[in-house]
């Protein structure tokens, strides 16, 4: 806050208040990055410096495998342990930008001779990108509108739990560096836009490239910066700058982005970076039409404007009629399910059940706003008020970016990741707007007061010629032959906008208040952010833990069921499971498992779910002719974990029947419900999930079998297994492990002798050994 | 050192069951080939000869050793002597024992004393000592074998341990197989339950390669198989004008079993190669039987001797793995061209696999020799499936294309014929696509891209060249 009444009320000893204004926000600058990285650490105090959740288990498995094995073993990699039998090219199908940047640090650190381990490094890869993301966030905020909204920006993206979410210690995803590669990029571009600098714009492409790398999000800048330059020539802000942001970033970014295996030729065959070209060919349309507006008198150039815009709409006629043929004849129009259901919320919940299963791209909640952006929530409407004021090519596009992300952050939950920048930005303005006319008036009363000679005429004016000065030169770069015309298309309404304008000067009283109340704000958000970054965001979802009377519990049921699988079963076992626990079986257990969380085959997860959703029986011949062996199920019902498989099943059912139909999702529920009480269908009660889950349930609690997720008692208590037998349970029964049975050695006759068998039966269950006594 | 012993702990493991996966007698044989070039080879060699000499049932040698009988009346151990004498003729140890003997265990500290066990004890209702129907299933799930003989007024004990096995005796516990069409002509014209049975099963496994010319006498129970069970095998079955009924009453109802769906013994060939025979009469391994002539009823031909001494013994050859006992060792695959057996495949690489297959000749593994063992590539659905040659002294061998299809694939030889113990072999390869730097550098189909992308280059390098310079 210093530094932005620093800046701005910079006049006279300019030069050295500059100076040490600049130290001051290299200093801030160094605080905020500590603090990014510091605030994040929360997870490895209070729990263990552990891998998080599902999907960084899969990055960090892949990491070891290119610190082991290099890159081109890396890129070429077919990965034989996952998805059996078809296998995964995890070379190409693997966003390779994180695990090169983790990888590329651990070997600079080795280099070093700074012995640390790969897990430390991915570790502690996520807390240091989130710094460099407050850094970006400055320099795009100083973009835009100057370095005291940068600063107050960059604070408030350090700590924002939206952000914090992704990205504190042990949260080794993707999005950890993507949302730096977002910010940067973007940062580039408005750079490139202000300068127009050519060297810009091709730090651009690479930072776009990086980002290509990094996420699938990349599809946002894609599309959101062809828009942001339609927007710019439909307000007749075009000028060659846009040009020389815009058209390398397409040209060299696409090649580039062709060049990571996972996208390949999507970069220019699928409808998500469509857009992309088509303002691409018009920018050299509108370029092509100014350029002939130059050299032509008006006259002329209406005649030539008649000529073009009738043979040009014949052109764009016959182009556009190509594209829909091309595009409407494949069935998902050329877009892929995820980016669907971002245009059209309602659409995987209609038609693609795999993606609607993914609680990240389920829509948020209004409470989640709050919990995830806290008071940005309210200080973003006065950022694009602020924006407005003056409206420049790089405000406009902030102002653009929060509408489209706020947009798709409503979709998807996990698209807040998006928004929260957009969010921090336009509140760091807001914020910095604020402080700037608060302080401003509090000094002006106080310069009148020690001076009575009319400061008050002299100091604003000054104050906006100071402003102008600034930003003539910020503007002044651009290219020597365009400069005189740019200054006079865009300059000239912003001068006479600004001057216009007199600054704003509230009451001494008002702004007081206002300064401590805004002060109090901060303070809110601050401890708002700090308990989210503490209790709500920093458990590793591996280790769970409670708080009772007794005291603290630990539940370590997974790491518990991994370690029994690795040590315990041959090393070519194939362990089936919901494809949840697929990342980690694989990195933890090392065993090869049937579905994991890269959801690409649908029909395989089908079979699996079918598998969970059937009766004993079905559900033997289909893990048999997978070759399985064991079988996983996550069940919270004896301590009340409740994302265990029994609520994961309806989606099992769900995709299950997508591609079997003999699974019907009604046959599951009761009069619409779904229930595993004693009016549960008997569907539900003689599937393969709810005979492993609640198998020997009733022996925990005396009888009842009172599950505590569901709140009721179990249906089906006493029944026995015919296919499979429990080989595992862990402490909590937050695990277990059963073992197909092997196929019959004799096949038995017709004829029931009920005396005999029942004897010969009952020696079996006797003689069986149970390993839980 | 450690190691070693560990080795060996594999070794005795592995010998001492028979074991079903033919991945252990390859584990076995490398083992100790590794073995062999440590300091240790004489005792490990020593070790195992012991190993083969006490442990004479394993896979190096499957044919039954020691076998326990159980009889209800050591009467039979007389009247029954040809059979005997025959098995222990060649080579087999008869314990004999009474079966309600309070004495009788099959295993000792966790060890099988026994390799075969044969029950002529129809009328038992309780094994002594520690037998039950359990324990007798258990024994055949470990790979052992058996020979139950049933007669008219089997015990609820004989029934179930044939249920459990898939062959279903005539539940009415009065009922005799009576064939007015084929009974053997004797000199006492009776009720027509001494049948003359010549419908055998078509196998030279089974029976042997000499044809079983005369009709085997049988007088006893007939037993039903369930039809879907592909384990069970009628080996002798009733001529189509049987039927099992009371012989004694009249008969009221039409009789639950008739026709050629009469099984009178049939065989029993478990998942794990166990084997077993179960036959409706005890009397059919009787010495009366053996040498009685036989007239079958409407026929001329009348022998001299019955054709049942043959009978069972060709079946005891089968039942105790002297005949029809297969194993596959050595398999091999690699590329054309390479010897070496690598980890991973690549798509359309071109491959050669080979495995050695051996038949049990009683005495010595000999070659076996067949023109349709196939061996499949298999991934959920077999992509290749091929017809491996043979070199005609056990080795198989095939070569193909890997498919384009990457994936985790499995050389699978899944043989099963009738008689012979089933293989199945299955070893896991996976096949990887093309690495980034195995493609084709240019393509032909190409080459107007690349034309256009050089004359691109060139026509920008000229245009700047010219505009920046032409001035």
């Amino acid at each position: 806050m210093a530094a932005s009444t620093d800046t701005t009320a910079a006049a006279p000893s300019s030069t050295l208040r500059h100076a040490s204004g600049n130290i001051l926000a290299f200093f801030i600058l160094l605080l905020i990055g500590v603090l990014a990285f510091s605030i994040r650490l929360f997870s490895v105090i209070k729990y263990e410096s552990v891998i998080h959740e599902f999907d960084p288990y899969f990055n960090y498995r892949v990491t070891q495998f290119l610190t082991k094995s290099g890159v081109y073993d890396f890129w070429n990699w077919f990965d034989d342990r996952t998805w059996y039998p078809l296998g995964r090219v995890i070379g190409g199908t693997v966003y390779p930008g994180l695990t090169l940047t983790a990888g590329t640090m651990w070997k600079v650190l080795q280099m070093l001779n700074i012995p640390l381990s790969v897990e430390t490094v991915c570790v502690f890869t996520a807390p240091v990108f989130s710094a460099f993301a407050a850094w970006a966030t400055y320099l795009l905020t100083k973009e835009v509108k100057g370095v005291g909204a940068g600063l107050t920006a960059a604070v408030l993206l350090a700590m924002v739990p939206s952000y914090i979410s992704r990205s504190v210690a042990g949260s080794y995803d993707n999005e950890a560096v993507a949302i730096f590669a977002l910010i940067f990029t973007f940062y580039l571009y408005i750079k490139t836009l202000n300068t127009g600098s050519l060297f810009y714009a091709t730090l651009n492409s690479m930072a776009y490239f990086y980002m290509v790398c990094s996420w699938g999000g990349y599809t946002f800048i894609i599309n959101l910066i062809p828009m942001h330059v339609l927007l710019c020539i439909v307000t007749g802000r075009y000028s060659p700058r846009l040009y020389i942001a815009y058209a390398p970033l397409v040209v060299l970014g696409t090649l580039m982005a062709a060049l990571v295996p996972v996208v390949g030729f999507n970069a220019v065959m699928t409808s998500e970076h469509f857009a992309s070209f088509l303002v691409f060919i018009i920018i050299h349309v509108v370029a092509l039409a100014y350029y002939i507006k130059g050299i032509l008198s008006p006259k002329m150039f209406k005649v030539a404007v008649t000529l073009v815009v009738s043979v040009g709409l014949v052109v764009c006629c016959a182009v556009v009629a190509v594209l829909i043929a091309v595009v409407a004849s494949s069935p998902t129009k050329g877009w892929s399910g995820r980016s669907l259901s971002l245009l059209d919320p309602t659409y995987a919940s209609k038609y693609i059940p795999i993606i609607a299963s993914v609680s990240e791209h389920q829509p948020p909640t209004w409470p989640s706003y709050f919990m995830d952006i806290n008071i940005l929530a309210f200080l973003v409407p006065a950022g694009i008020i602020a924006c407005f004021s003056p409206l420049s090519d790089a405000s406009s596009f902030v102002i653009l970016y929060i509408v489209m992300s706020a947009y798709f952050s409503g979709v998807m939950v996990r698209l807040m990741l998006v928004f929260a920048p957009a969010a921090c930005i336009m509140s760091g303005i807001a914020l910095s707007e604020a402080f700037d006319v608060f302080t401003r008036s509090i000094k002006f009363y106080a310069f009148q007061a020690v001076d009575t000679v009319s400061v008050s005429t002299v100091s604003p004016q000054n104050n906006v010629v100071e402003t102008d000065k600034k930003e003539d030169v910020l503007k002044e770069r651009p290219s020597r032959k365009n400069k005189k015309k740019e200054k006079e298309t865009v300059e000239k309404p912003l001068k006479k906008s600004e001057k216009e304008k007199r600054p704003l000067i509230l009451p001494v009283e008002a702004s007081a208040i206002a300064l401590f109340l805004t002060v109090l704000l901060g303070a809110f958000y601050v401890v708002h952010s700090v308990w989210a970054a503490a209790e709500a965001y920093s458990a590793p979802s591996i280790v769970l833990t409670s708080h009772t009377r007794d005291g603290l519990h630990v539940f370590d049921d997974f790491r518990e069921a991994y370690a029994w699988l690795s040590h315990n079963t041959h090393v070519d076992d194939k362990v089936a499971s919901w494809w949840d626990y697929g990342y980690q079986t694989t990195a933890m257990a090392n065993r090869t498992v049937i579905v994991d969380n890269n959801t690409w085959n649908n029909t395989h997860i089908a079979t699996v779910g079918t598998a969970m959703s059937s009766p004993e029986k079905a559900a033997w011949e289909i893990f048999n002719s997978l070759d399985v062996k064991y079988v996983l199920v996550v069940f919270g019902g004896l301590v009340g974990y409740s994302s265990d498989d029994i609520n994961k099943f309806l989606w099992m059912v769900r995709i299950g029947g997508g591609v079997f139909p003999h699974i019907k999702e009604p046959d599951y529920l009761r009069d619409g419900q779904y229930r595993i009480d004693s009016q549960a269908t008997p569907t539900m009660l003689n599937s393969l999930m709810y005979k492993l889950s609640y198998f020997r349930f009733v022996e925990t609690d005396g009888g009842k079998g009172y599950d505590r997720v569901r709140g009721t008692e179990i249906g089906k208590k006493h029944f026995k297994l015919t296919h499979f037998e429990e080989v595992f349970t862990t402490h909590h029964w937050m695990v277990r492990i059963y073992k197909l049975k092997p196929q019959r050695n004799r096949i038995r006759g017709k004829t029931k002798k009920s005396r005999s068998k029942m004897s010969s039966t009952k020696t079996r269950t006797i003689t069986k050994k149970n390993p839980w006594h | 050192m450690r190691g070693l012993f560990t080795k060996i702990h594999i070794c005795l493991t592995s010998q001492s069951s028979k074991s079903q996966h033919c991945s252990v007698p390859i584990q076995t044989s490398r083992t100790l080939k590794m073995a062999k070039i440590s300091i240790a080879t004489v005792f490990i060699a020593l070790i195992s000869l012991l190993l083969t000499l006490t442990h004479s049932f394993s896979t190096e040698n499957p044919t039954d050793r020691r076998i326990l009988v159980l009889l209800d009346d050591l009467a039979l151990k007389s009247s029954h002597s040809i059979f005997f004498n025959s098995l222990q003729s060649r080579g087999f140890e008869l314990d004999f024992k009474l079966s309600d003997d309070p004495k009788i265990a099959l295993q000792r500290y966790g060890q099988y004393l026994y390799d075969g066990l044969i029950l002529f004890s129809p009328t038992t209702e309780r094994f002594g000592g520690s037998l039950d129907v359990a324990a007798v299933l258990d024994f055949v799930d470990s790979g052992k074998d058996l020979i139950v003989a049933a007669d008219a007024s089997a015990s609820d004990l004989i029934r179930s341990i044939a249920a459990e096995c898939g062959v279903d005796f005539d539940e009415d516990p009065s009922a005799v197989v009576i064939d007015h069409g084929s009974y053997a002509v004797s000199g006492t014209e009776g009720d027509h339950t001494l049948i003359a049975a010549d419908d055998f099963i078509k196998s030279d496994v089974l029976l042997g390669s000499t044809k079983i010319e005369a009709p085997v006498l049988f007088k006893g129970i007939g037993h039903s198989l369930n039809p879907a069970n592909s384990l069970v095998l009628k080996v002798l079955s009733a001529s189509p004008s049987a039927y099992s009924a009371n012989p004694k009453s009249k008969l009221s109802t039409p009789p639950s079993l008739s026709g050629s769906s009469i099984s009178l013994v049939s065989v029993v060939q478990a998942r794990n190669n166990a084997r077993a025979v179960f036959s409706g009469s005890l009397d059919l391994f009787s010495n009366k039987f053996f040498k009685s002539p036989v007239q079958k009823a409407g026929s001329s031909n009348k022998y001299a001797k019955s054709g049942n001494e043959q009978f069972v013994t060709e079946l005891s050859k089968w039942v105790f793995h002297e005949r029809g006992h297969l194993k596959a060792v050595n398999v091999k695959h690699h590329r054309v061209g390479e010897t070496d057996e690598p980890a991973i495949y690549r798509i359309n690489d071109d491959l050669e696999y080979s495995v050695e297959i051996y038949e049990w000749s009683g005495s010595s593994w000999e070659p076996y020799v067949a023109n349709d063992v196939q061996v499949q590539f298999y991934m959920m659905s077999p992509y290749v499936l091929k017809t491996m040659s043979t070199d005609k002294k056990g080795l198989y061998h095939a070569s193909f294309k890997v498919p384009d299809v990457y994936g985790v694939f499995q050389f699978k030889v899944e043989y099963q014929r009738l008689g012979y113990t089933s293989l199945s072999l299955a070893k896991q390869i996976p096949v990887r696509p093309f690495r980034h730097n195995e493609y084709e550098r240019f393509i032909p189909t190409a080459f107007p891209y690349y034309g256009a992308s050089f004359s691109t280059m060139a026509a920008f390098f000229i245009f700047s060249f010219v505009y920046l310079y032409s001035k």
